[in-house]
């Protein structure tokens, strides 16, 4: 295959990832609808694909809503399939890592986010996290067309191995704090409802998830995966290379300012869940800052248009 | 700061405190947890400004542009530091107060942990069946070879073993304990990490002390040599002496541009390579050079960046006798992507002075309204449009002027015949008379230029090290999962029955499987009968890590 081809099929595996994981989207909206009549008993079911129980035994909405988080899932690992085909063609055709401009970053960020999401499906059946993930997704991949960049050469400035490490490294981090992000809000919908919510009225969507505190444990993994991953992008990597491109470690650039305060941000969420007065709900909210201040670091810095970052991660 | 509930933090609210106590209290406030925590957010929040308003250190020509815009707002930015945000006294009090508070953590958390690695492994609980996870089985064997199967099998595990001889006195009687702890890393982790971020900031504080950077332009077939007048801009720490410089000098052969001319990214940049010599020291011989982005040139400590470019068009001024009063390459700063590049010359030999004020574009456009604009970044057809002015140009009175403005003060501007301001148009190769016999000026072509960026940024080897000493220690404490684990082997009923249990300090294990085989290599050949903590949890229904939980000192 041409180049061209490669990049041509890149663009149409970025189209149909998002296509598929909006379908994805749409069966977890109607998994959350067939699901607000059914009472749940108080122990919860975790929704997933090996834990839940087998459709047949259920009663129809219940067994409605079951079958559609598990088209959902499926239909979720479609879309990261052929979104990784996306990232794979792009880099095929630019000979180079894909992640060389804010577009590319932006669907290799989507794909390994989705990727985490789904191995953490797998292994600790966090498919309720299926609404907030899939419609992330489907939204970055829609706005990433607002940025869209043909295949090209890069600049050189970022000709450089660490634009290797330093942005995938930012980029996992990334996919992990959106994973991170989905748990602690549900975490904080979820403790709510479960302190306001009598036992006995408890059904709908939201008694189908795990509980509260199973909740907060995932949000607090994933994190913790995250933030170390974090700390090696934006505060070793990214010196390093900054000082062989622009001759200073560090210089208070405005990408630099909120890639610090993202961490110093996540940082304070580690210190809160070992804190009195702040562990759960409090620390919840901080985690959910941290996830805004990266994403305004990616979205907002970039628009304003300032700074060394300029070509844009 | 450090990860987890410190002591002490509830003062007693008595009335009035002596000072000392008072100070006390301070104290205590200061390192607690929360204020920890509170500082953190705080610095994370004061960091904001300085990303929204220009700053000093980063792009001083913004912040005059700035002070341009809004000049009502100087004055009090000015007062609040925000133009300096991270050199601010309140950026530096919250950031420094953290520091006292992660020390004074450190410290005695440091003395916890080296008392806690010299004493013996926590005594066995009373009741086995309340720890997360237990087992028990009966055995014919003699106790002492349980108890020495239980030291190996530990051993083996890497947990740090201790035994208790067996006793008849005491709550519980027994004929031998062992009692077992491991994953003592996880605190060296923490306080590695932030001993790291100590060493941190007083990496990149010396550095700023000691260290410089400065930069300076320089055109192809000129030379720049390492000394202070050179530079154009320069900042230096506190404890720099211009001495320190190392003498070296640099000649620019060629500065090699080249962008994109087709394809999708046509006009960006493809190669910026500066080739040349280097002299270390006077007298010693030159070396060649070549310095890309990214790959900068080493001397002495000292770093030599490539961090821009640019055209200096070589313009010639004759006075109306036809003698050249102005000769030579002057370097136009770039302003847009297109190489769009302003600047200035100045001719003092001339009756009265001339000042020329204009633009390059390196690739000519001409607009429907005849405006001339650059259609591509490279030097393939120049036009140098300026104007000219007369008068005194003000460089008598010895005070500083930037060599890319103009002082208008005492100019005038030349005219056309038409009475309107003269632009002036020069393509390469081209030149022009000056109305009123103001003499000539032509535009004999381009050179490019390189802006070199010069810094020496000591100590920036620890400050590495420094961080990634932290990272590994961040991971240890996050990662590694302390655990105990206790052997107990009792006689009951004329049995000789072995209990085991595990407690995991942090949450997340299977601790069900790891009794399992606990009391599998316990017991040799025996049956276990017990209820590992794995199936005490399926029939409660939940998951091995939700027995554990609750029992959690840390995560």
């Amino acid at each position: 295959m041409s180049v061209e081809q490669w990049a041509t099929l890149s663009d149409q595996a970025f189209d149909g990832a998002a296509v598929v994981l909006a379908l994805a989207w749409i069966a977890h909206l109607v998994e959350y609808a067939a699901s607000r009549k059914v009472a749940y008993a108080a122990s919860p079911v975790t929704v997933g694909a090996a834990a839940a129980p087998t459709p047949t035994e259920l009663p129809e909405p219940e067994r409605r809503a079951t079958l559609f988080g598990r088209i959902g899932v499926a239909l979720s690992v479609l879309g990261t399939g052929v979104l990784g085909l996306g990232v794979l063609a792009r880099g095929t055709a630019a000979q180079r890592v894909p992640w060389g401009n804010m577009y590319e970053f932006a669907t290799t960020g989507v794909f390994l986010a989705m990727v985490l999401y789904l191995v953490l499906v797998k292994l600790q059946g966090i498919a309720w996290l299926g609404p907030v993930v899939t419609g992330f997704a489907v939204t970055v991949l829609g706005l990433s067309l607002l940025v869209y960049t043909p295949v090209g050469p890069l600049v050189p400035a970022l000709d450089s191995h660490w634009l290797v490490l330093h942005v995938v490294a930012a980029a996992i981090a990334g996919g992990a704090f959106v994973v991170g992000a989905g748990a602690s809000a549900f975490f904080l919908v979820k403790s709510r409802a479960e302190r306001r919510t009598p036992v006995d009225q408890r059904h709908g969507y939201l008694w189908r998830l795990p509980t509260a505190d199973s909740m907060d444990r995932l949000a607090y993994r994933v994190h913790a995966f995250a933030f170390p991953i974090w700390t090696f992008a934006a505060l070793i990597a990214g010196p390093i290379w900054a000082y062989y491109a622009w001759g200073r470690f560090w210089g208070w650039d405005p990408k630099e300012v909120w890639a610090f305060i993202t961490w110093t941000v996540y940082a304070g969420y580690l210190h809160a869940r070992a804190t009195a007065g702040w562990r759960g709900k409090g620390a919840a909210i901080i985690a959910l800052i941290g996830f805004l201040t990266f994403v305004f670091n990616f979205v907002g810095i970039n628009l304003f248009g300032s700074g060394l970052h300029a070509y844009a991660f | 700061m450090v990860l987890d509930e410190r002591l002490g933090q509830r003062p007693d609210t008595a009335p009035p405190l002596p000072a000392r106590q008072f100070a006390r209290w301070i104290w205590r406030q200061l390192v607690s947890m929360r204020t920890a925590l509170l500082l953190l957010l705080l610095l994370a929040l004061a960091a904001v400004p300085g990303s929204f308003v220009p700053q000093v250190d980063v792009d001083a020509q913004a912040v005059f542009a700035f002070a341009e815009k809004y000049p009502y707002l100087v004055g009090t930015f000015e007062a609040l530091g925000l133009f300096d945000v991270y050199a601010s006294p309140w950026f530096s009090a919250i950031y420094l107060l953290l520091m006292v508070s992660l020390v004074g953590c450190i410290i005695p958390r440091t003395f916890v942990y080296a008392r806690a690695l010299r004493a013996r492994p926590p005594k066995a609980p009373r009741h086995f069946d309340r720890m997360p996870a237990s087992g028990a089985f009966d055995t014919d064997a003699d106790p002492d070879v349980v108890v020495g199967r239980a030291v190996r099998a530990l051993r083996n595990q890497r947990y740090r073993v201790d035994r208790d001889a067996g006793t008849s006195e005491g709550p519980v009687p027994h004929l031998g304990v062992v009692r077992a702890e491991k994953g003592y890393l996880r605190e060296a982790g923490n306080l590695v990490f932030h001993v790291s971020l100590v060493g941190v900031l007083v990496g990149v504080a010396v550095g700023s002390l000691f260290g410089y950077r400065g930069s300076a332009i320089v055109v192809e077939g000129e030379g720049f040599s390492n000394t202070l007048t050179q530079y154009d801009d320069f900042t230096s720490g506190a404890l720099f002496e211009p001495s320190d410089l190392p003498p070296f000098s640099v000649a620019l052969e060629e500065m090699n541009v080249s962008f994109w001319i087709d394809g999708t990214q046509r006009g960006a940049p493809r190669l910026f390579e500066a080739v040349g010599s280097v002299t270390p020291a006077p007298e010693e011989p030159a070396e060649p050079f070549d310095i890309t982005v990214n790959n900068p040139l080493q001397i002495d400590g000292t770093s030599v960046f490539l961090v821009g470019q640019g055209y200096a068009p070589i313009v010639t001024v004759r006075d109306s006798d036809g003698e050249v009063v102005s000769s030579g390459a002057v370097p136009f700063l770039p302003a847009d992507p297109t190489y769009t590049s302003n600047g200035v010359l100045k001719i003092s030999a001339t009756d009265p002075q001339l000042g020329l004020e204009g633009f390059l574009v390196p690739t000519t456009g001409v607009l429907d309204d005849g405006t001339i604009v650059s259609v591509f970044p490279s030097a393939f057809d120049p036009t140098l449009s300026f104007f000219a002015w007369e008068g005194d140009l003000g460089l008598a009175d010895g005070s500083p002027q930037s060599v890319y403005s103009l002082d208008k003060e005492q100019l005038t501007r030349v005219e056309g015949a038409d009475g309107e301001a003269l632009r002036i148009n020069l393509g390469r190769g081209e030149s022009v008379e000056l109305p009123g016999g103001g003499g000539s000026v032509s535009f004999d072509g381009i050179r490019n230029f390189a802006r070199f960026q010069v810094a020496q940024a000591p100590l920036k080897e620890f400050t590495l090290a420094a961080a990634v000493a932290g990272m590994v220690g961040l991971l240890g404490s996050l990662f590694l999962r302390p655990r105990r684990a206790w052997v107990r082997v009792r006689e009951v009923d004329g049995r000789t029955v072995v209990e085991v249990a595990r407690l995991d300090r942090v949450s997340g294990a299977d601790l069900g499987a790891d009794v399992d085989d606990l009391v599998a290599a316990v017991s040799g050949e025996g049956v276990a009968r017990g209820t590992s903590g794995k199936d005490r949890a399926r029939r409660a229904g939940l998951s091995g890590e939700g027995v554990a939980r609750g029992r959690d000192p840390e995560s």
